[in-house]
């Protein structure tokens, strides 16, 4: 039954305020919250006897080896057991009954014990059915499994429980501060594809807007053009006044980008602009929209539920031709981080988005591989339909990430020898 | 020698005399200050260059306390703009060609030049045909023929009601008037500055828009005439001026002090006429 466009509230009820699932995790355990949030399912498994553990422990229950490394796994597996939970102590649960939980016994080894979604259909004559498990992200951020129907299904996305993990912009509001780049009207394009129900655009400096391609957004039945100058404190508490009640996902993607290090351009100015924007602006966004954001969490189907901020790979590691950008998106990296620690509480998801070069005119000079535009916007929205918390699009973020995780000294001396 | 000893010795009490007749003029309203500023507000836009090159702040403005928990008893902001924000004075120094001009910064030019009479010459109804208009020694030699001599040491102001755009509909798009081929907007052609610094010796230039200079000035030979020659003449610059439609063509006084900030080449500012 696929998802219709909810009903308008009843305003003078009050609004449904958010209970979060248990989220307590030993540090252990928060193996499998790290690779969920970026869309993976891992397990430790035993580098001496190969076993595959769960839940997670620190020696291995076969072998008791300490030697336990997390590996992604393919999800394979069957339903031994269905029930339908009725009743729980659990104000999360409480509010969201019937829910429904299985047990399922891994191809690999281990039988867990999983959410299970509506369109999985039961054990029938004690004949196990095939399913597939994901590690999802539940409202509290921590990883929770879900036995999903081995085959895709139309509208599967619309499935409540399913929802609660994820962030789908499907019937829902969106912000996307900076429509006059093609990174913006990319975003706008795909959000009005996955069914959003009204995206609003911000616009700085209108004036410059001939050749910034605006026009070619302006027309979408979704699209609002608003002013928003991420610079100017009061055009963010005006356009926060007349929309913030209303806006489900926020999604900053305004930036300044300039290809400076620290000798290759006289002065701050264009440091400052770039810290302005880029971590100044992401901060008085935060303060004027977060608090409506967090109250509106649990409101029906279309709640409030997630923040996308446009980082960048060079956050992790400082990119030198790119020098002062790159410490602008590291400062705006360690400002989403305490977003999210901020925004968790409320059951909002803080999605943080590390591409590597995009393909504009401020990357001109970088030869490729650069990231579309359009495939940067595919993967915000896949991200948030997967309930993906911090996602690397492309090849280059990709590789980076990788380099970086291995070792980050050792990127650093590599980029510093021009080995980007 | 005794009438020049008897006119040193009244011209102190005329001038007193002048001051005090001057009070008792503003004070009851027979002298009229007519304010010609732009409210310094962040929507107010300002010059735009490519971006790749240096620009000017716009204005911005935020909250120190406002009678909370940051300072119970009192409200104040902190602000930030360039020194070519808003309306705005332009000193010689903020032109290459005024770089090495004695008294170029706002700091060091004589403080009597921040009084001084206007002429103002109306080409509302050219820039309303012609966004692009260039005002033209032929208008200026029009305007002595009914109003007389432009004298030395006077600003001569361009109305063309272009403020309107903004004071009216707050609209930045219609202000900045941007197309593909960058902004449209009135200013002076190159001969009309070069015949108002060299035949009439005139203080300075003010104008409506977002520059002294036409928005396609850079076009002009040479580019940025106004810039070039005004400033390459130790003269000055006021923009973004407003009500200039509530000045007579002669006979007002501008009070236009720019901040005294050390070898700053322009200052935003208040800029007043005294109207008789």
């Amino acid at each position: 039954m696929p998802l219709l466009k909810p009903r308008r509230k009843n305003p003078v009820l009050r609004t449904r305020q958010i209970n979060l699932p248990p989220s307590a995790r030993s540090r252990v355990a928060l193996g499998l919250t790290a690779a969920a949030a970026m869309g993976r399912f891992e397990l430790q498994q035993c580098v001496d006897c190969k076993s595959v553990v769960y839940p997670p422990r620190e020696a291995c229950p076969r072998c008791a080896s300490s030697r336990l490394r997390w590996r992604e796994q393919d999800g394979a597996g069957a339903l031994l057991a269905g029930t339908t939970l009725h009743h729980s102590n659990d104000l999360f649960f409480r509010e969201r009954l019937p829910w429904r939980l299985g047990l399922v016994k891994l191809d690999a080894g281990p039988t867990l014990m999983v959410h299970l979604h509506g369109a999985v259909v039961a054990p029938q004559d004690r004949v196990p059915a095939r399913v597939h498990i994901a590690a999802r992200l539940d409202r509290a951020g921590q990883a929770v499994l879900i036995a999903l129907p081995e085959k895709d299904s139309p509208n599967m996305a619309d499935d409540p429980m399913l929802r609660e993990m994820s962030s789908d912009p499907k019937q829902r509001k969106v912000l996307v501060t900076d429509g006059m780049t093609p990174v913006g009207q990319a975003l706008v394009r795909e959000f009005a594809r996955a069914g959003a129900e009204l995206i609003w655009v911000g616009h700085a400096q209108p004036w410059k807007q001939h050749g910034s391609g605006l026009e070619t957004i302006a027309g979408l039945p979704q699209v609002t053009l608003l002013p928003l100058d991420l610079t100017d404190g009061r055009s963010v508490q005006a356009l926060a006044g007349e929309i913030g009640a209303k806006v489900d996902i926020v999604v900053n993607n305004a930036e300044v980008h300039r290809g400076f290090g620290i000798s290759a351009r006289r002065g701050t100015d264009v440091a400052k602009l770039e810290m302005e924007v880029n971590y100044f602006g992401a901060l008085r966004l935060a303060q004027a929209f977060g608090p409506a954001l967090a109250g509106r969490s649990a409101d029906g189907a279309a709640n409030a539920c997630a923040w996308v901020n446009l980082l960048s790979i060079y956050a992790l590691a400082n990119f030198p031709p790119h020098g002062t950008y790159s410490a602008s998106k590291a400062a705006a990296h360690s400002l989403a981080q305490c977003q999210r620690a901020e925004l968790r509480g409320a059951g909002i998801r803080v999605v943080n988005v590390f591409p590597g070069p995009i393909d504009d005119e401020w990357n001109q000079n970088l030869p490729p591989p650069k990231l579309a535009p359009a495939a940067l916007a595919a993967a915000v929205v896949k991200a948030l339909r997967d309930g993906i918390e911090d996602v690397y699009p492309g090849d280059v973020a990709h590789e980076w990430f990788e380099r970086w995780r291995d070792d980050p000294k050792v990127l650093e001396r590599e980029i510093a020898a021009g080995g980007a | 020698m005794a009438t020049s000893r008897k006119a040193a010795a009244s011209e102190p009490m005329a001038a007193a005399q002048l001051l005090s007749l001057l009070a008792g003029a503003l004070s009851s309203g027979r002298v009229r200050v007519v304010d010609l500023t732009q409210t310094l507000a962040p929507e107010f836009p300002q010059i735009a260059l490519p971006p790749e090159m240096g620009q000017c702040w716009p204005f911005r403005i935020e909250e120190v306390s406002r009678y909370d928990e940051r300072g119970p008893g009192w409200y104040w902001n902190n602000f930030s703009c360039g020194e070519h924000t808003g309306t705005h004075f332009d000193a010689p120094i903020h032109w290459i060609s005024g770089k090495d001009l004695p008294h170029g910064s706002v700091d060091t030019i004589p403080a009597q030049h921040f009084i001084a009479p206007a002429c103002v010459v109306d080409c509302s109804a050219q820039a309303a045909a012609d966004p692009d208009y260039l005002l033209t020694v032929a208008d200026l030699e029009a305007f002595e023929a009914v109003h007389g001599r432009i004298a030395a040491g006077s600003w001569l102001l361009m109305r063309t009601d272009w403020s309107k755009r903004w004071t009216q509909e707050s609209d930045a798009l219609a202000y900045q008037n941007f197309d593909d081929t960058g902004q449209h907007t009135p200013g002076p052609s190159s001969e009309a500055v070069r015949w108002l610094v060299e035949q009439r010796q005139v203080l300075g230039f003010g104008s409506e828009a977002i520059g002294t200079d036409a928005g396609q000035g850079a076009h002009l030979r040479p580019p940025y005439p106004c810039h070039t020659f005004m400033h390459g003449s130790g003269r000055y610059g006021l923009q973004c001026l407003t009500n200039l439609d509530q000045l007579p063509p002669t006979g007002s006084v501008l009070i236009c002090p720019p901040l005294k900030i050390q070898r700053g080449s322009g200052s935003p500012l208040r800029v007043l006429a005294l109207v008789a």
